[in-house]
């Protein structure tokens, strides 16, 4: 099954609504409760990346019976250093996005600890490209 | 009796009733027994049981257990003694107050919470909320503290104790006085537990005219005190809004009313919301001053309580701590709860291959329905009507609207007429000038 969602950067307020949505469909499919939990947590620290740092971004689902893939694509001023963004701490939010009580730098380690599988491409000055996939099945 | 206004349908927070042959009809595993549908019932259709009154003389010692809410009912009229007075004159052999746990539970509660990795650690206190969690957002279950409301570990101390001075225990019985229906239920099928302490139940608003009966015949004086309240002025407040968290250690929040407890937990569960550590929450407006049993107004009650827990005399913090033994005693291996297990209304099926089958029927049938949620068709909004047709319990042609479009090639208008006279029945389609009109 397919979905796709759009994500506006800077739009903090609605942050997060792919995330609520994912959840309440993978609610629906009788998927285990930590299993959606994790699903959930990587999606909406995603969803936020984009918020926060990006122009826009899409989202697109993919949801098979044993794993569900997403792909987060957005245009805007791409990862110089993906393996330093990679670093728990690691940040380079604006003041602004702070304030809104984001920027630890702990939302792509937190991907990485709550999916099976995740890669990151991008481009610098274009944008940047977030996959990763959740076994469904423990 | 229900005339099928379709008042309770609309405000279900669970989507548990339809609309069908002119009558409400419950969905029981969606119910999680908030009570928001016997507050707009215009016809006073839905009861809330309870058990005979009389039942309680099958008893040697018929224990009267009262919720500080039931104080609150008669801000004007009786003073807690005259209630309890009342209360013995009624039949009942002694009069105990539900909150005597509660300095016993702070402690057992900061324990839980101080111990527990699961945050926000969610209040085990309103059963409604227990079951929200169970059937709307089950990845919570495991937030639920297990730790027995004071209820129960009243009943389970005061049986002790009477057991200890000899009593047989064919011979106590301990009788509720409930303000709400989720209570009810939770002692009748308890979760976490196999088997209630309670005895019966006996409804706030059965009683409450009995007992201002007793006072305003002036059967009891003013001041005669057989009864000397033992409450702390913070176990006098448990049951209302901030009675839990405001003594429970760490960033603790309150959060009354089930649409407000809803769209918290929504953010909870999307991991939203961190750094907190205890959640209070309550199915009613105002908590347990706004059950649905209570006679009084919930404000006026919540009111009356906060005020008279600050005239509560007899009690010194000397005399917790040798309480807090005694409860520790008798019933400190009886405190927790057995986990509990999720109970997902939303799944479409078992199977995650049929699941996503029905999904995609349901996604396909969305295309074609207005999603106006008008509840023409006997369910709540039009997504439920999807999922009741995939799951094999209703129709397209339910809808009004497909109908329309049904008309105008195959559907016969008297068939849809019909169709509509099995939803609401033949009489929503006679005049009728005494229909309860409903005003905002
Ligand atoms: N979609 C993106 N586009 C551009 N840069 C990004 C994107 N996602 C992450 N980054 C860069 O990687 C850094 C680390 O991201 P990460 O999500 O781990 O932390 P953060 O977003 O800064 O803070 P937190 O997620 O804890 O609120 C970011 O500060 C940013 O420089
Ligand atoms: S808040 Fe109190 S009265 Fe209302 S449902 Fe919960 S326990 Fe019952
Ligand atoms: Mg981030």
């Amino acid at each position: 099954m397919h979905f796709e969602y759009r994500v506006q950067g800077g739009d903090f307020v609605r942050a997060g609504q792919a995330s609520s949505q994912v959840k309440k469909i993978l609610k629906q499919l009788n998927v285990a409760p930590q299993i959606i939990k994790r699903v959930v947590v990587a999606l909406y620290e995603g969803e936020v990346n984009i918020v926060a740092h990006a122009f826009q971004g899409k989202i697109y689902i993919d949801i098979e019976t044993d794993k569900i893939r997403v792909i987060l694509d957005d245009v805007g001023p791409g990862i110089p250093d993906i393996e330093m963004a990679m670093r728990p701490g690691f940040s380079t939010a604006s003041p602004i996005v702070r304030e809104m009580g984001f920027g630890a730098g702990m939302g792509l380690p937190n991907i990485k600890e709550n999916t099976d599988r995740m890669k990151i491409s991008s481009v610098v000055g274009v944008g940047t490209r977030l996959e990763f996939v959740v076994n469904l099945k423990e | 009796m229900c005339i099928g206004c379709s008042h309770c349908m609309r405000v279900c927070p669970t989507e548990a009733i339809r609309v069908s042959e002119g009558k409400a009809h419950l969905l029981e595993n969606r119910c999680i027994d908030c009570g928001e549908c016997y507050r707009v019932c215009p016809t006073h259709a839905i009861t809330v049981e309870q058990d005979d009154f009389s039942q309680i003389y099958s008893f040697e010692y018929r224990i009267a257990l009262i919720p500080s809410v039931l104080l609150g009912q008669f801000p004007d009229d009786a003073t807690t003694e005259q209630v309890a007075q009342a209360l013995l004159n009624l039949g009942f052999t002694s009069v105990i107050e539900v909150e005597d746990s509660v300095e016993y539970l702070i402690v057992k509660l900061n324990e839980y919470v101080r111990n527990n990795p699961n945050k926000p650690v969610i209040s085990s206190f309103c059963p409604a909320i227990v079951r929200l969690v169970q059937v709307k957002f089950p990845s919570l279950v495991d937030n639920i503290a297990l730790v027995r409301p004071p209820l129960d570990l009243t009943a389970s101390y005061i049986k002790s104790t009477l057991i200890s001075e000899g009593i047989a225990e064919d011979k106590i019985g301990i009788f509720y006085i409930t303000p709400c229906a989720a209570k009810i239920v939770a002692i009748r099928k308890p979760e976490g537990e196999d088997k209630s302490e309670i005895t019966g139940i006996i409804n706030m608003d059965f009683i409450y005219n009995r007992i201002l009966r007793e006072v305003r015949n002036g059967i009891i004086p003013p001041g005669k005190t057989m009864f000397d309240s033992r409450l702390s002025p913070r176990s006098y407040t448990w049951g209302l809004t901030t009675g839990e968290s405001s003594h429970i250690e760490g960033r603790c929040l309150a959060i009354d009313g089930i649409w407000n407890v809803i769209e918290f937990l929504e953010k909870v569960e999307n991991e939203e919301v961190s750094g907190i550590d205890f959640l209070e929450l309550r199915a009613c407006d105002e908590s347990c001053a706004g059950g649905i049993l209570n006679p009084g107004n919930r404000f006026l009650a919540a009111d009356a309580i906060r005020k008279s827990s600050g005239e509560v005399g007899m009690w010194s913090i000397d005399s917790v701590s040798p309480k807090n033994k005694d409860y520790k005693r008798r019933v400190g291996n009886q405190s927790g709860l057995q986990p509990l297990s999720p109970r997902s209304m939303l799944k479409l099926d078992e199977d995650m291959a049929r699941a996503m089958l029905k999904m995609k029927r349901v996604n396909r049938l969305m295309c074609y329905l207005p999603g106006i949620d008008c509840g023409v068709c006997g369910t709540p909004s039009c997504l439920s009507l999807a999922e009741d047709i995939v799951q094999g319990n209703g129709s397209v042609s339910q809808c009004v609207f497909l109908q329309k479009i049904m008309e105008q090639s195959k559907l016969d208008p008297s068939h849809s007429f019909r169709i509509m006279k099995k939803v609401w029945g033949e009489n929503r389609f006679k005049k009728d000038c005494d229909k309860p009109i409903r005003n905002k």
